[in-house]
């Protein structure tokens, strides 16, 4: 049934293709339902699922003298994002039900994107999963060159090629992984279960690692992420925070770290206190955090500040796979979802409710339109999902980071220091930017926005709620994400990597 | 003397005597009877009846699947054969239909004609392991194309562009001549694989490679690369694809292509058997092998850099045509049989892809005047088919699944790596190559989704801003798209008879 996901995405895409023309009501209708559809599938099964086990939902030949197969399964880890694809997909649709350039067109881009997400999650076999995982790339470019805001199609671009450059070392991985096994099977069991030379490894592991990781945002191949996520329309800054880079870090996880998991060993000797690709990849996530932080800090543009964030949040992930340990790396999954759920909330407030309404971004000009009062509801929203993301007990961020943070005590005590100090700025920026934005000095002389600034709409509202209700609900009980994340990781699919260095 | 029967070669001729006929058809036809007629019937008439003729030689192909070896290798029919000029009539029906809009001419039956010839040609030349035979049908074909190439007598660019290729081609014809008749005094042969008994003995008593053969290599390379537009013997190529009327250009950035690497393919695997020398990183060694890596590498990197910085979208493509050389020429440098089943694969869809973007070009042309990067803008709104054909064919060409120019890729790039690791680095460079081609396919796409339609068109009612097509045109580059994600989306239909095709031939 899962399968089911991504080809409704697709026909949906298709169907408003053939709508006539200057049909946005009807676009909108129709796309919200297809991703209703998709939402509902990725729930029901997320709550059939039995813990550990490797759920295969399609498996026939396609390419049998190569050996690919027509895969698709799905796990614990590959439901939670799932799940997460489904609930950024419906949400994403309600908050950009204002739009009506090219409405169709734009659902249809959306659409195809949300589909090859899904695709991504559920693909077993990896030529399968980068066929996928390229499909991607496309929509995305036109989402933001085609609706988007500042410097739209510099943002656009960047952001293609760096997917593409990424997208390129994975390809090169794959192929020389897929070659040294024998060319016959591109199944992800069959070459996780393959021994690789140890140093075919030590060169594939970072190619391949490193290409999934410019997608996740990795320091310092990160600069697509803030420009791209600017120019972006809200929807699309949505679903690329909240889910696509998601898809970089499950690459990482899923791919690079399962296929070879001995490119984390240790190299033998030491370069700058550097032991092995373990340690550069969490000193990189480490300096991710960091940096990203302290960046948001002193952007003057509203959404800047979220596009940082997401730089910032999205190294606690790497750096909760470096740990390799069960805490860390469990915490680094639910933190995707967290995440994901997060970033699309803020780039909600920001992008529609608050952009789309008053045109302009500057903190500085956003501080005097006294926006607490023209808008509580952003307000507010913004204020919850500002808590969420700066780690407040009782939203998911803090379950998230703070079981990174153990992992990372367990693995490099050391670095905790630079996540502490990375959690403290995230604190400072985020109060930074609702201070600037809604809750202006009172020494400024409020001046109403004029024309009066339109209330928020009810798919809006609707669309917070259920992203704060998901991030509550994992906040309050992440159980419900661990019961299936926990045994996933334990799966012989991560023997390889439990017995390169587990903890 | 061996006893010829004519009999039993007229038989394996039959499919090129079909297309033959069917060209003075064609030609009597419109000379005797459609004088009068408007350009557009004309144009109709002449390709459909070509196109039938084609249709008859591939059930022809498709009915014998007998093998033979006639003459000592004159004339080849085994399934592979049969295959390769499937594709070539196949494309040459796509052709004859994208050409029925143009309106470059009054010679309809003659245009018709040649290509209906070089068609023949093409056969004749991938059926053949003669070396006399190979050339002969060479220039049978070259000069069909240049006189396409200046069928638009009312552009100087045409005429310019044909005197270009005839100049390159005559040199080059002429170096591939002076290898031939090298390796004729090397082995005392015209046949492929008795030349590649003799390159072997030659080794077998001296293991460094010989000076004789060595320049015989050089200057096939010479010969062949220049059939495919490789570097540094691509300086046609744009120009070609700029000038030619645009089924010209077409037609001979695809079908001809087909033809060119799956022979070059053979001259290099057959007859330089045993004198590959090797492209492996650290250990080069002088050979066929070792001249066309660096031919493929430098293709590579010129095709892609130059043609980010473009405006003209034929030229694009003719850059980008170079750049596909490169990437085609690692399955030469591979040379295995896993190999030539990539190459072909990829060929044949990399050839769906361009003819379907040169037809798409052909249309916008007569549109809007000419093929700048502007002319362009916003056709998404003004025809959306035509826009997502345009979409499929040069995401095709960037290698964006699931269309078939990703599967071809990924298949080549296996087969070459595959049959050695030290060929890993001609892998890296290619795929660093094709990320930077995405840019400058985006660059056409950006124009045609996300730039606004011209102003005056956009001022006109917005029954004039669409563009109409005709129907052939438009059925040819729908098939055409539709085959591109067929083939991507179910890659074994094509691998499964080529791989067939390969075992059944046993090459």
């Amino acid at each position: 049934m899962l399968a089911w996901t991504i080809y409704i995405s697709f026909l949906g895409a298709l169907l408003l293709l053939l709508l006539p023309k200057g049909s946005a009501a009807l676009a909108r209708i129709l796309a919200l339902l297809t991703a209703i559809v998709t939402f509902a599938i990725t729930l029901v099964s997320f709550l059939q699922h039995r813990t550990g086990e490797m759920l295969t939902v399609t498996d026939v030949s396609w390419v049998p003298s190569l050996g690919i197969r027509y895969h698709l399964a799905a796990d614990g880890i590959s439901l939670v994002l799932l799940l997460l694809t489904g609930i950024i997909a419906v949400t994403g649709i309600l908050f950009s039900w204002n739009i009506e350039h090219r409405a169709k067109e734009f659902f249809a881009f959306y659409l195809l994107l949300i589909g090859a997400v899904y695709g991504v999650f559920l693909s077993y076999d990896l030529f399968l999963l980068f066929v996928f995982y390229e499909i991607v790339i496309i929509p995305k470019y036109f989402l933001i060159a085609i609706w988007g805001s500042t410097r739209r199609e510099y943002g656009a671009m960047k952001l293609v090629l760096y997917s593409f450059v990424g997208s390129a070392m994975v390809l090169i991985g794959l192929i020389a992984a897929y070659v040294v096994a024998g060319a016959k099977s591109m199944a992800l069991g069959d070459l996780a279960g393959y021994p690789f030379p140890a140093h075919f490894q030590m060169w594939a592991f970072p190619l391949v690692f490193v290409g999934f990781a410019i997608l996740a945002g990795l320091w310092p191949f990160h600069t697509w992420a803030p420009t791209g996520h600017v120019a972006a329309p809200t929807a699309a800054s949505m679903l690329l925070a909240g889910v696509v880079m998601k898809l970089g870090a499950y690459g990482c996880l899923r791919v690079a770290m399962t296929l070879f998991p001995l490119g984390l060993a240790p190299w033998g000797f030491h370069v700058l206190g550097l032991g092995s690709w373990r340690d550069v990849f969490a000193l990189l996530a480490v300096i991710g955090i960091v940096y990203g932080a302290l960046v948001a800090l002193v952007q003057k543009d509203f959404k800047f500040v979220i596009g940082y964030s997401s730089v910032s949040h999205m190294g606690f992930i790497l750096l909760g796979l470096m740990t390799l340990n069960q805490i860390g790396l469990s915490g680094a999954v639910v933190q995707m979802f967290s995440h994901g759920i997060l970033a699309g909330l803020l780039f909600a407030v920001v992008g529609r409710m608050v952009y789309d309404r008053t045109h302009t971004r500057d903190l500085a000009t956003l501080g005097p339109m006294n926006l607490n009062k023209a808008i509580p509801f952003a307000a507010i929203t913004f204020v919850v999902a500002g808590m969420a993301s700066m780690g407040l007990p009782g939203f998911s961020g803090f379950v998230a980071e703070l079981m990174i943070v153990i992992g990372v005590w367990h693995a490099f005590p050391i670095l905790t220091v630079f996540v502490g100090l990375g959690l403290v700025a995230g604190v400072a920026y985020i109060w930074r930017a609702m201070q600037k934005a809604f809750f202006a000095e009172a020494g400024h002389e409020a001046i109403p926005p004029h024309p009066p600034l339109p209330p928020i709409s009810i798919p809006e509202r609707l669309g917070a709620v259920i992203l704060i209700s998901a991030s509550v609900a994992v906040g309050l009980y992440p159980q419900l994400l661990l019961n299936i994340i926990i045994p996933a990781l334990n799966s012989p699919l991560f023997a390889g990597l439990h017995q390169g260095g587990w903890r | 003397m061996i006893a010829t029967n004519y009999a039993q070669l007229f038989r394996f001729a039959l499919p090129e005597v079909i297309v033959v006929v069917a060209a003075l058809i064609a030609l009597a036809s419109d000379l005797l009877f459609l004088r009068t007629s408007s350009p557009r019937l004309r144009f109709t008439i002449a390709a459909i009846i070509g196109s039938l003729g084609c249709a008859g030689a591939i059930l022809r192909l498709l009915q014998s699947p007998e093998q033979a070896n006639l003459l000592n290798g004159m004339l080849l029919a085994n399934p592979l054969t049969h295959l390769v000029q499937v594709a070539l009539l196949a494309l040459t029906i796509f052709t004859l239909l994208i050409s029925v809009g143009s309106t470059f001419t009054e010679h309809i039956g003659e245009f018709v004609l040649l290509i209906l010839i070089a068609t023949a040609g093409m056969m004749f030349l991938v059926a053949s392991q003669n070396l006399l035979v190979i050339f002969i049908s060479l220039e049978l074909l070259s000069l069909s194309l240049y006189i396409l190439t200046a069928f638009d007598k009312s552009r100087a660019q045409s005429s310019e562009a044909a005197l270009k290729y005839f100049l390159f081609g005559g040199m080059s014809a002429a170096f591939l001549l002076f290898g031939f008749s090298l390796l004729y005094g090397f082995s005392n042969s015209i046949s492929l694989p008795a030349i590649a008994d003799a390159v072997r003995a030659a080794y077998a008593s001296n293991p460094h490679l010989n000076p004789l053969l060595a320049i015989a290599i050089v200057t096939t390379a010479i010969g062949f690369g220049f059939k495919v537009a490789a570097f540094p013997f691509h300086f046609w190529a744009p120009d070609v694809y700029q000038g030619a009327p645009a089924p010209s250009a077409a037609f001979i950035a695809s079908a001809s292509k087909v033809a060119s690497f799956f022979i070059f393919f053979q001259v290099i695997v057959i007859g330089f058997a045993g004198a590959e020398g090797s492209a492996r990183w650290l250990h080069f060694v002088p050979g066929s092998v070792a001249v066309l890596a660096i031919v493929a590498v430098f293709s590579m990197m010129l095709g892609n850099l130059v043609a980010i910085v473009q405006s003209h979208v034929r030229r694009l493509l003719a850059y980008s045509a170079i750049a596909h050389a490169g990437y085609m020429l690692l399955a030469l440098v591979s040379h295995t049989q896993q190999s030539l089943a990539a190459l072909l694969y990829y060929v044949v869809t990399y050839a769906l892809a361009t003819l379907g973007a040169f037809g798409v070009v052909a249309i916008v042309e007569q549109r809007t005047g000419g093929d700048r990067l502007s002319d362009f803008d916003g056709l998404s709104r003004r025809s959306p088919i035509l826009s997502a054909c345009m979409f499929v064919f040069l995401l095709s060409l960037a290698g964006i699944p699931p269309l078939a120019g990703f599967f071809g890729k990924f298949y080549l790039f296996v087969s070459v790596l595959d049959s050695g690791p030290g060929l890993l680095w001609l892998i890296v460079l290619a795929i660093a190559m094709s990320a930077v081609s995405l840019y400058y396919y985006l660059q056409v796409l950006k124009r045609i989704y996300v730039a606004n339609p011209a102003a005056e068109v956009a001022n006109g009612s917005s029954q004039a801003a669409t563009i109409r097509t005709p129907f052939l045109s438009q059925a040819g580059i729908i098939l055409l798209a539709a085959g591109i994600v067929i083939l991507g989306c179910a890659p074994h239909l094509l691998l499964g008879c080529i791989h067939a095709a390969i075992r059944a031939s046993g090459i």
